[in-house]
């Protein structure tokens, strides 16, 4: 079972909150004794899950949480948006597919970055993206 | 508005990225470079993100246009200083940065410079050299 030790809930509204997203999570990080590699792991993966939402979605609210699981201490992000939801998820989980003009690597990469990966979408209400990185 | 600062340095130019780059910043500075190469008639670009601990698909992007774009405007560019920890992530992520050359300090980046526009010119006055004869 997965407890949630703290909470701590950021706004993205512009594209500044990118970096202020990623500072934060680092300061989370560097508390939990996340070693440097599942760090920028983790943060280049919100990055790419923060970047989609304020493209597609005009931001959201990404929640930083620190869990533990037995032994183990990690950090999950939620991010919720409410934008208009992604028609097909496994087209959008494949790498290069991308209806902006990026690279499409922003879903598919994030996933391979973390341990635990959850997309859920429903078209006209938003999507929500839940990131899960084990200290070790 | 912020700007990262280029600096000209012979026929190289010089670029240090001492903060996190948000988007913006990132496109000026990628507009910025390729007017600079263009002004300058630079050979080379050197960027140095030792300072930089994170690089995503947005970042990656910018540094591979870059390149591109220099290259098209016969420059080359290498990145220097990548973190480790950047390298692994970036290759999981799926972004090998194809087409862009790296070293590991700002001295090696500096001695491919040389090496790969000293070349170019060799080749270029054996091609003279062809011509004449």
């Amino acid at each position: 079972m997965i407890l949630s030790l703290s909470k701590d809930s950021v706004s993205i509204q512009r594209e500044q909150d990118v970096v202020l997203f990623r500072n934060r999570l680092k300061e989370v990080a560097v508390k939990i004794k996340m070693g440097l590699l599942n760090q920028t792991r983790l943060i280049t993966a919100s990055s790419e899950i923060v970047r989609n939402m304020l493209r597609y979605a005009d931001g959201g609210i990404g929640l930083i949480e620190v869990v533990s699981r037995g032994r183990d201490n990690g950090i999950r992000i939620t991010f919720t948006d409410q934008g208009p939801g992604i028609a097909d998820i496994s087209l959008a989980m494949r790498d290069g597919y991308s209806t902006g003009k990026s690279l499409g690597l922003g879903l598919p990469g994030s996933k391979r970055l973390v341990d635990e990966f959850d997309i859920k979408s429903k078209m006209g209400e938003g999507t929500i993206v839940m990131l899960l990185k084990w200290t070790r | 508005m912020d700007r990262i600062p280029i600096l000209r340095m012979g026929s190289f130019l010089l670029v240090t990225i001492q903060v996190d780059l948000y988007d913006r910043l990132a496109l000026t500075l990628e507009a910025d470079l390729v007017q600079m190469v263009n002004k300058t008639q630079a050979k080379g670009v050197l960027i140095d993100i030792s300072a930089v601990s994170i690089v995503d698909s947005f970042m990656g992007r910018i540094v591979g246009n870059i390149a591109s774009m220099s290259k098209i405007l016969d420059a080359e560019t290498v990145v220097v200083g990548m973190q480790p920890a950047v390298a692994i992530t970036l290759i999981e992520l799926g972004l090998p940065l194809k087409g862009v050359h790296t070293a590991l300090d700002v001295e090696k980046g500096m001695a491919l410079l040389k090496t790969m526009i000293g070349d170019e010119e060799a080749d270029e006055s054996e091609e003279d050299d062809s011509v004449a004869e």
